[in-house]
């Protein structure tokens, strides 16, 4: 034990004391969060929403085209009914829909104040809640025109409702895809990156000729890696439920169950690594082969499996990130328990034992 | 005589730390220059300098007749090199290392030809002309490395440490080569921790913290010190060394 | 009992032989020299006995342990110094001793005793990264590194290739005390002149053991009568020495040339007439005792024939 405890505090001196190691355990995963919740998804150039002009007036005419040529947003239906508007959400077409009441233009003068409803697509929180600040903005814009002309105040009052699409398709699908990329990068490429590296540089041959046993050393050398992706699992969800708005519809220890299963399956991909890789370059283009491009590619995290050939759908089934992803897409928003998802387990139960023990073999075949 | 290098006061400062202090001195052309002295002593360094790889603090030097703070890029032409660990290309073969190194200091085809014929020959090695490096034994490899430092006829080559680790045979051929090429009137500067092979060289300069404490042939070293070889000289100099390097 | 009993070791990488049926025995308490070029096998050798790579066939021991069956109990007893600098670059001096002292289930003090004399040349750094420490500390610290679980045996391999001549002095200085403190030493070296400061010597060559005895005995076995011979023109002395009808063989020591003669008949006046004849000035001719290259030397060629 006290072995194993001195390995450890020698493995985390080795973290603190390598700055750019520094910043990928901790400053990459808020910076990729951060990316994929705005960079990626905030996309609102010709953002494509429907209007439901119940009134066609020359006022909700003059509004639609003001709105349509800001150039944020681009008309993609006119609807007719209550009914229509539902399906179009429903289908995942349009981001956002706006509706005129009946008698628009007549309300307006009349009462000096008309209503205006936006309805926006939440399950893109951020898109829905820029999109209505920007629509809402145009709308103020041509509510001051209107009242410089008539020289009086009359308001456009618009409300905002935010609809969920039934697809879930949205904001924080991108936080399973990074939790699984975060992981692969800290527990599996840190640890193939440091094995390697203690091999290169020597160290790992006087270690060897030391009672420290084969299951010391690595348990030494994951510790650390795995109380920083633990870290960093939770600064993640965290981000993702209170910046982003994600639910966490299912039980904690079951997503803590699942976490740390694709985790010990991450850890176990980077020892198989390392039982290859001399050195450390070898095991940054092994990691960049069997972890990054399995794991954004073929894991359903950027591209949906079910859209690619079969083929390479059949690939897919090899990629940890797959298990992992639909695993706790199903806990954390669909709140399922254990029994949904015992299969997915099981696959990442299974890989962990297959790579640990190509591992095993493989280092005893390098020592004859 | 005409000088191949010369230098006056030449010193090299890392922050506060000196780590080549006011050296001066001259060598000859043609002439095999043993260039010794304890690890960390500022060897390193002053070789650097004197290739064009490292800017001096202060002082002055030329090398082949270039100031080594004006002309470095025509020093580099006019030099070769080669260290302890070799400059070869472990995963190509003789021949493609060969090529690749006259193409570099930009050789002619023609010449690049002639040259490889030339090398193989003194060599002995037309027959692995087209085997990879890596699969040459150690000796054969650095006398390989030594003929591409000298591929474009440079006026001086340094070596160093050449002949770290290889078997007493191969290091006495491997001082033949070097005798020929001094004959052909290239300059020879060398470093070395054999203080035997210090013996093999014209004169030698041994340094000590970053000072050259003591330069003449080696007989006349060994009669300075009352000594009866190399090895006690540079004992009786270096042994005063500070530890801290 | 023998410390280290290696028996018909042979070590085969694809088609090259880099061991061939080694045969060797080093006793308790000896300081055994291992010397050979780069290249030799010395380093294949070492990773046999340390447990880091098996033998293709052979058997070998370390105090008495299989190194195949009880690689285990040999990894407690050994203290093992690789050729490369192998510690933590990016550690302190004091970080550095302290692992590998508390990997061993102990601490720096309770060895210190072992270690002292050496560790007082670092310890003014112990707080400098081991990476920032000059060659001849980073020699010393991984020696302490190797020292402070008090080994039973020591593997040093080529510790002191590539360091000056003044640290070599003082590190074979510190050997020859913690020999006398009872540890039995395998020590590796491509350099000649160190040979005569180990007990006994085994002189290795691409993959064989050419000899195996002490110093003064494999200089014994030097029976061609040797001369150094000195002239103005060492190159030229050399050349010309090779197409002595006498010389068995000729390679340059320094400013001199070590001559090895056919025959016992052949007297000094004869080679300083043949020379002189060839114009040579200020020859000196002295008869003189083989070192350890020459045997080396002599007995490469001999393998070669």
């Amino acid at each position: 034990m006290q072995e194993l405890k001195s390995f450890i505090i020698k493995e985390f001196r080795h973290i603190v004391r390598d700055k750019r190691a520094l910043l990928i355990l901790f400053v990459m995963p808020v910076i990729l969060v951060i990316l994929f919740g705005y960079a990626i998804t905030n996309d609102i150039n010709n953002a494509e929403i429907a209007i439901l002009d119940n009134s066609k007036d020359e006022l909700s005419i003059g509004l639609t085209n003001k709105i349509v040529s800001s150039g944020y947003f681009l008309q993609k239906a006119s609807l007719q009914t209550n009914k229509e508007l539902q399906e179009v959400f429903r289908s995942g077409k349009i981001k956002m829909a706006i509706v005129f009441p009946p008698g628009f233009a007549q309300t307006f003068y009349r009462e000096k104040n008309v209503q205006i409803q936006l309805i926006a697509d939440a399950s893109d929180l951020n898109v829905a809640i820029a999109l209505s600040n920007y629509a809402h903005s145009i709308i103020k814009d041509y509510q001051n025109e209107l009242n410089k002309d008539l020289g009086q105040t009359l308001l456009f009052e618009t409300t905002t409702k935010m609809l969920f699409n039934p697809e879930q398709k949205g904001v924080y699908m991108f936080v399973p895809g990074v939790l699984a990329l975060i992981m692969m990068l800290i527990s599996a490429l840190m640890t193939a990156v440091s094995l390697a590296k203690e091999k290169e540089t020597g160290t790992m041959r006087v270690i060897t000729v030391s009672p420290l046993s084969p299951i010391t050393i690595i348990t030494g050398k994951v510790i650390p890696y795995l109380v920083i992706s633990m870290i960093d699992t939770c600064i993640i969800l965290l981000m993702a439920v209170f910046i982003f708005g994600m639910p966490i519809n299912g039980n904690l220890f079951l997503l803590a169950l699942v976490n740390l299963m694709f985790l010990f399956a991450a850890l176990s991909l980077g020892i198989m690594i390392a039982s290859f890789a001399e050195t450390q370059q070898v095991a940054l283009i092994m990691s960049i082969v069997l972890l990054f491009l399995p794991t954004v590619l073929l894991s359903g995290f950027i591209y949906p499996i079910k859209n690619m050939p079969l083929w390479l759908q059949v690939i897919c089934q090899v990629s940890p990130a797959k298990w992992f992803i639909e695993a706790i897409k199903s806990v954390m928003i669909k709140g399922t328990g254990i029994q949904d998802i015992w299969m997915q387990l099981s696959v990442l139960l299974g890989m962990i034992i297959v790579m640990i023990r190509v591992s095993i073999v493989q280092s005893k075949k390098k020592v004859s | 005589m005409e000088a191949s290098i010369k230098t006056e006061n030449l010193t090299k400062c890392f922050g506060s730390f000196t780590a080549v202090n006011n050296i001066t001195f001259k060598v000859d052309k043609g002439e095999i220059f043993g260039f010794l002295g304890a690890n960390g002593a500022g060897k390193t360094t002053a070789m650097r300098m004197l290739c064009g790889l490292l800017h001096p603090t202060s002082g002055k030097a030329s090398v082949a007749g270039f100031d080594v703070f004006t002309q470095r890029e025509q020093i580099k032409k006019n030099i070769g090199y080669m260290s302890q660990k070799f400059s070869l290309y472990e995963d190509l073969t003789i021949k493609e290392n060969i090529n690749f190194f006259g193409t570099i200091y930009g050789l002619s085809n023609t010449k690049i030809k002639e040259k490889t014929e030339q090398l193989l020959i003194r060599l002995n090695l037309m027959e692995e002309a087209n085997s990879l490096v890596a699969s040459l034994p150690l000796g054969w490899k650095q006398k390989l490395s030594f003929s591409l430092a000298l591929i474009h006829d440079p006026k001086i080559v340094f070596l160093d440490e050449p002949t770290g680790g290889v078997d007493p045979i191969t290091r006495r051929q491997f001082w033949e080569l070097i005798y020929e090429t001094a004959d052909s009137g290239t300059t020879v500067f060398v470093t070395t921790h054999y203080m035997d092979e210090a013996e093999y060289c014209n004169r030698v300069s041994i340094m000590v913290d970053g000072k050259i404490e003591a330069i003449d042939t080696p007989d006349n070293l060994k009669k300075l010190f009352d000594a009866s070889t190399m090895d006690e000289v540079f004992y009786l100099l270096a042994r005063g060394a500070s530890t801290q390097e | 009992m023998n410390t280290i009993e290696i028996k018909k070791i042979s070590k085969v990488f694809g088609s090259k032989t880099a061991l061939n049926n080694i045969n060797m025995s080093i006793k308790q308490g000896e300081l055994f020299g291992l010397i050979g070029a780069d290249g030799a096998g010395k380093s294949t050798l070492f990773d046999i006995l340390v447990t880091l790579s098996a033998a293709t066939s052979g058997s070998a021991s370390v105090h008495g342990f299989d190194v195949e069956k009880d690689a285990k109990n040999i990894r407690r007893i050994v203290g093992y110094m690789p050729g490369r600098f192998s510690l933590y670059q990016d550690l302190t001096v004091y970080e550095n001793l302290n692992f590998f002292a508390s990997i061993f289930g102990g601490t720096i003090e309770d060895n210190y005793h072992l270690i002292k004399d050496i560790y007082e040349h670092i310890a003014p750094f112990k707080e400098r990264p081991a990476g920032k420490l000059s060659g001849g500390m980073k020699q010393k610290l991984a020696l302490c590194c190797a020292l402070v679980h008090q080994p039973k045996v020591l593997f040093l391999d080529e510790p002191t290739t590539g360091v000056d001549p003044v640290s070599r002095k003082e590190f074979w200085g510190m050997l020859k005390r913690l020999q006398e403190k009872g540890i039995t030493i395998l020590v590796s070296t491509p350099y000649m002149d160190e040979a005569v400061l180990c007990e006994r010597i085994a002189l290795i060559q691409e993959g064989e053991i050419m000899a195996i005895d002490t110093p003064v005995a494999i200089i014994k076995s030097f029976t061609h009568p040797l001369y150094s011979v000195k002239s103005k023109k060492l190159y030229q002395l050399l050349k010309d020495l090779r197409n002595f009808k006498e010389t068995y063989s000729c390679y340059a020591f320094g400013q001199t040339v070590h001559l090895a003669l056919k025959n016992q008949d052949t007297t000094a006046i004869i080679i300083q007439d043949y020379l002189h004849g060839l114009g040579h000035e200020n020859i000196e001719i002295k008869s003189i005792d083989a070192g350890i290259e020459d045997c080396f030397m002599e007995l490469m060629k001999k393998t070669a024939e």
